[in-house]
């Protein structure tokens, strides 16, 4: 017997195959076949598209650090601002507060510019950016109003956080912390544990569906420590009693331009489009030891599904459930003609009131008297 | 003495007083619904109970009764008899009323069961044929499965209250359709906002002129004025110009059009929302509706479903968001011969037929697949029939109470919890009347008022709403408990430690004055 592989007609190559050569061709046809077969399953994944349970992502993206020397933590909140509206998030749905100007500072040798790499390579300040926070707005109260939604009723729509139970929330927090603080403008301070009770009043209102919170600080860790309501997924820096770094100064501008977690994590996201199926499992992984100096922690044990089938999407970008349309109205049809008959049905149900013993259910529908038609109706 | 008081008042914080303890009793508030529901025997069903209602038997007998030449008309007769019932008794909202008419009557087409219209009725054909000797309560119990599958249908069933409560009760999805149905619809609101866009790519070939007022006023008004009692609606338009989609469509040469297949559509959403403009003062959710016209390069497009077959509306809507439908006007012109622009005039009546599925989607009207034997009367010109119109109601009410229940435990809980904050006196008014509002709309529903029951609710949950997002109540007041230690301390050691020893100094004295008093008397 002699086995060929051909490649559409042409034998690449004909062997008289004994009995495990035999074996080894089959197992390898059946490696090619299930290799298809999963690419179209693969394909099918993302068509099941009900499988995350959420319809709308939003995000808050906050810089709590003033004065130029804070350049990095305002490129943080900026490249991260950047990827996530790449990724289809409309300004509508971001909510971003920036404590400080650093692109129209006046020390900035490069106006209008906030750069993320040394070169000046990445101008992550672009020409469309939305603030909705700026400078001194930027208060432990507003965020925490902003959380919670206990804004003054004359706040617009674009200051507002205005998700529902079916929301995927962004939170990304950069500036400088401690253990279990987080400082504000350099005059305040957020603790964990009112962090944790406005997430709870988050659930409680059912403002989100799930949450995924990013923090980039020194012991960043604290942060998250104190969680408690379901739901949650966070990622932080640094563990407690360790530094986050920052990544590399530009001699031009003369500051450091970003923090290693969040440079790295801009890497990552830049090879992220709206259709790939990266999983969080993989975010764990950016920006290890060897990277980063301080070690990058987690916490998903509040969080309901498995963090290797959520996908990277689901919180960084907007990818809109759809549905076709199958059935329409039909319109043109005319309008129901009222039959003609409607003052004999009036007659005849007087004409029945008089002759029979009247059921209480029908004395709730009497008419006023009409003409009678007994002679054309009558009753038996 | 005098200070420890007037330290304690003055540092304490002002809280009104908040029934508590109906907050809790309404934590386990168990909620009783009650439709009304009639029914009608035909005289040939029962020749005794027949005489109650020979009114209603007359009708149908005349309606049978007209010269019927031709097979098609038969077919129309359940919807005059609807039609004619309908104008003898005017159901209030919430009940429904059924017709039970005998297995041979041929006012149902065949295989049809049961019919049911446009208005709170239902026509309900006799199963056996029932013996002379049976009574009514036996007539009753062998027909009470099948109207209460009818009255399921029309008002509301278990799985629709459950929905009702899905964000509340996080069930695992029995299934996928249940799931998606909980997803598709927006929350109960007190408010909406629509907003119609035109999306015109190719200004330089195409000039649309459409007439969204008369649209609006024709078919979509009457349906927001059925649905008055559940919300307020405000509707806006807009055109845009150059606005293209974000994906490019394939050219298919069988059918020599371009396509959009299924799982392109996910993207193409998001560059279109970016540049749509929204009405910035309420904060109420947008429901969008696009109609896309496709550029004179890319016409005709059509949307391919996941079996890649044409859809037959050319539309497509997103969960929540709303709907887009591309309309293709290349046949409308000859290629190279007209000069361009040119003028189109777009049939608002099919855009609108669309518009208005999609719209009923979004407001939660599910039009779920009836049971075998059933036939429901699609409804027409006005969007919504009464008895779907009562189920949303149903649906919604009972989703008010619950999150109005919920929210006012979840607030006492905190405010509980949180000893300081400030409860001002509008919050706990605005509380009393949520609890007022909710045990009115929980009676209302016990009785069977709908409409008294939504009305309620909405006020509840209005309250509720007002009271927990009042800005007054934010929590900043966290001091943790080794800060208040570092706070007293420098300030009442130094304070405590005289009085200290003042006190030892009296109380050694006092104990000197009893051992001299001791003395003295020995």
């Amino acid at each position: 017997m002699l086995l060929c592989l051909t490649d559409g007609g042409i034998a690449l190559f004909c062997v008289n195959p004994t009995s495990w050569q035999i074996i080894v061709f089959i197992y390898i046809y059946i490696y090619i076949y299930i290799y298809i077969y999963m690419g179209n399953v693969h394909s099918d994944k993302a068509g099941q598209f009900f499988n995350s349970g959420h319809t709308n992502n939003w995000a808050v993206l906050v810089c709590t650090s003033r004065f130029w020397f804070n350049y990095r933590h305002v490129a943080n909140t900026l490249s991260v601002y950047r990827s996530v509206k790449r990724l289809g998030i409309p300004d509508s749905r971001i909510v971003l507060m920036l404590a400080d100007d650093m692109a129209c500072n006046h020390r900035n040798p490069k106006p209008a510019t906030v750069f993320s790499h040394k070169n000046m390579e990445l101008n992550v300040y672009g020409d469309d950016v939305e603030v909705d926070y700026r400078g001194y707005e930027v208060t432990v109260e507003n965020f925490l109003r902003v959380l919670t939604g206990r804004l003054p009723a004359s706040t617009p729509r674009s200051k507002r956080l205005l998700s529902d139970d079916r929301s995927n929330i962004l939170i990304y927090l950069t500036g400088h912390g401690g253990n279990g603080f987080l400082k504000f403008q350099d005059s305040e301070e957020i603790s964990n544990v009112e962090l944790a009770d406005a997430f709870e009043q988050m659930w409680q209102k059912r403002r989100y569906n799930e949450l995924l919170f990013i923090i980039d600080t020194c012991q960043g860790a604290s942060m998250y420590e104190r969680f408690y309501s379901p739901n949650l997924m966070a990622l932080a820096s640094s563990q407690v009693g360790e530094d986050s770094l920052s990544h590399q100064p530009d001699l031009a501008i003369g500051v450091h331009l970003m923090d290693r977690y969040t440079f790295y994590l801009l890497e990552f996201l830049e090879d992220i489009h709206p259709s790939s199926t990266t999983n969080m499992n993989q975010l764990f992984k950016v920006c290890p030891k060897s990277q980063c100096v301080s070690t990058p922690g987690h916490r998903t044990d509040l969080f309901l599904r498995d963090p290797g089938r959520v996908l990277i999407t689901d919180f960084f970008g907007s990818v809109r459930k759809v549905e076709i349309t199958m059935e329409t109205i039909n319109l043109s049809s005319p309008m129901e003609p009222l039959p003609e008959r409607i003052n004999c049905t009036v007659h005849i149900l007087y004409m029945c009131i008089n002759k029979h013993i009247i059921p209480t259910a029908i004395i709730m529908y009497y008419v006023p008297r009409q003409k009678l038609l007994r002679d054309v109706f009558p009753c038996t | 003495m005098v200070g420890v008081p007037l330290w304690w008042r003055t540092t304490e914080t002002y809280r009104a007083w908040l029934p508590v303890n109906q907050i809790n009793e309404l934590a386990e508030l168990q909620v009783c619904l009650c439709y009304r529901s009639m029914a009608h025997w035909t005289r040939y069903v029962h020749p005794v109970l027949g005489y109650q209602a020979g009114c209603h038997l007359r009708i149908l007998n005349e309606i049978l009764a007209r010269d019927h030449s031709g097979d098609d008309t038969l077919s129309v007769l359940h919807v005059e008899a609807d039609l004619s019932l309908h104008t003898l008794s005017a159901s209030p909202c919430g009940s429904v009323v059924v017709y039970v008419i005998p297995e041979t009557s041929v006012l149902l087409p065949q295989g049809v069961d049961v019919y049911i219209g446009h208005r709170r009725t239902a026509v309900l054909r006799m199963g056996a044929p029932m013996s002379v000797g049976k009574n009514h309560k036996q007539l009753l119990a062998h027909l009470e499965p099948r109207i209460t599958q009818v009255v399921q249908v029309m008002s509301f069933s278990h799985t629709d209250i459950t929905a009702a409560l899905s964000d509340r009760v996080r069930l695992s999805p029995g299934s996928k359709e249940s799931l998606a149905d909980s997803m598709r619809s927006f929350k109960s609101s007190p408010g909406y906002e629509i907003t119609f866009s035109l999306l015109n790519p190719d200004p330089k070939s195409h000039r649309l002129d459409w007439d969204i007022e008369g649209a609006v006023h024709s078919y979509i008004q009457p349906l927001l004025t059925k649905l008055a009692p559940l919300a307020n609606f405000s509707i806006d338009s807009q055109i845009l110009y150059y606005a293209m989609l974000g994906v490019n469509p394939r050219f298919d040469s069988s059918l020599e059009a371009y396509t959009l297949n299924a799982d392109s559509l996910a993207h193409v959403i998001n560059p279109v929302e970016a540049r749509l403009g929204s009405n910035a003062a309420s904060s109420n959710p947008v429901l969008n509706f696009l109609l896309y016209v496709p550029d004179a390069h890319h016409s005709p497009l059509y949307i391919h479903d996941h079996q890649k077959q044409p859809v037959a509306s050319n539309a497509f809507h997103s969960p929540r968001w709303g709907g887009i439908m591309v309309y293709n006007v290349n046949d409308l012109y000859g290629r190279g011969e007209t000069p361009l622009p040119v003028n189109i005039n777009i049939n608002m009546e099919k855009v609108m037929g669309v518009f208005l599925a999609q719209l009923r989607l979004m407001l939660g009207v599910q039009s779920s697949p009836a049971p075998p034997g059933f036939l429901v009367e699609p409804c027409g010109g006005a969007g919504l029939a009464d008895w779907e119109l009562d189920r949303l109601m149903w649906s919604r009410t009972v989703e008010n109470v619950a999150t109005a229940t919920t929210t006012i435990t979840s607030l006492a809980q905190l405010l509980d919890q949180i000893g300081n904050i400030v409860i001002n006196d509008n919050i706990a008014s605005q509380v009393s009347s949520t609890v007022t509002s909710l045990q009115l709309a929980v009676a209302e529903l016990e009785a069977g008022n709908l409409g008294f029951a939504l009305q309620y609710s909405k006020e509840a949950i209005l309250a509720s709403e007002r009271a927990f997002f009042d800005p007054s109540l934010l929590h900043l007041l966290y001091f943790p408990d080794d800060q208040k230690f570092a706070i007293y301390i420098p300030l009442f050691l130094p304070m405590c430690v005289p009085i200290l020893l003042s006190l030892i100094k009296i109380a050694s004295e006092a104990r000197q004055r009893r051992k001299l008093k001791q003395s003295k008397k020995d």
